[in-house]
């Protein structure tokens, strides 16, 4: 077996608008099943991607939100969000479909910093 | 976000703007566009396609004064106006 690296994903782009946030999940369900030690980092308007309550029969697109609930089945379970970018959209924890760790820019940037891989969408 | 909204709200002198896709954020309440999009209202109509809201989870906190529509009174507003304009 070969030696487990870790891999962050930043995502940064709001859902549904563009395919970032989506694409950015199947990436991470594959490197998952590698069982490599992933975290997922939500940025700026990556932090929407989180937003309960997302109904998207309307615009007849998936609605990919539940799959950050299912993550910890592939034992992906470190979901860290810029409390920065929480605030300026008028966001807080509560608001996120999962739970979460919030952390400040400062912190987000140390975490960054130990990773091997980060990967951004 | 980028700044077609903000050159949108510059440029035009009257008429009616909808937000569609992620443009939808910007007429929610605490983004960083709600003190702008609040003043810009005393000039606009606003509208923001309902799908596109409920999509994003922001269906509760639209801000006041803001209309919302469903696709087809997305067809509508393309009629009653002169012309169409799409600030990509």
């Amino acid at each position: 077996m070969s030696e487990i690296k870790k891999f962050m994903f930043v995502n940064r782009k709001a859902p549904y608008g563009t395919i970032y946030a989506l694409e950015s999940l199947e990436v991470v369900l594959i490197t998952a099943a590698f069982d490599q030690d992933v975290s997922l980092a939500f940025v700026d308007d990556g932090v929407y991607q989180l937003k309960k309550g997302q109904q998207t029969k309307g615009i007849e697109t998936k609605n990919f939100s539940p799959t950050y609930r299912a993550l910890e089945d592939y034992d992906v379970e470190k979901l860290y969000v810029m409390k920065e970018s929480l605030d300026a959209r008028g966001l807080s924890e509560d608001d996120m479909v999962v739970p979460v760790t919030v952390l400040s820019g400062a912190e987000m940037g140390a975490l960054m910093d130990q990773q091997d891989v980060v990967l951004s969408f | 976000m980028n700044s077609a909204l903000e050159t949108c709200l510059n440029v035009a002198s009257g008429g009616e703007i909808l937000l569609i896709e992620d443009a939808v954020y910007a007429a929610t309440i605490g983004s960083a566009f709600e003190a702008r999009l609040r003043e810009a209202l005393g000039k606009f109509k606003i509208y923001v396609l309902q799908p596109d809201l409920d999509a994003r989870g922001m269906g509760d906190r639209l801000i006041a004064g803001v209309t919302t529509v469903d696709y087809g009174g997305f067809v509508d507003l393309t009629i009653t106006n002169n012309s169409c304009q799409s600030w990509l």
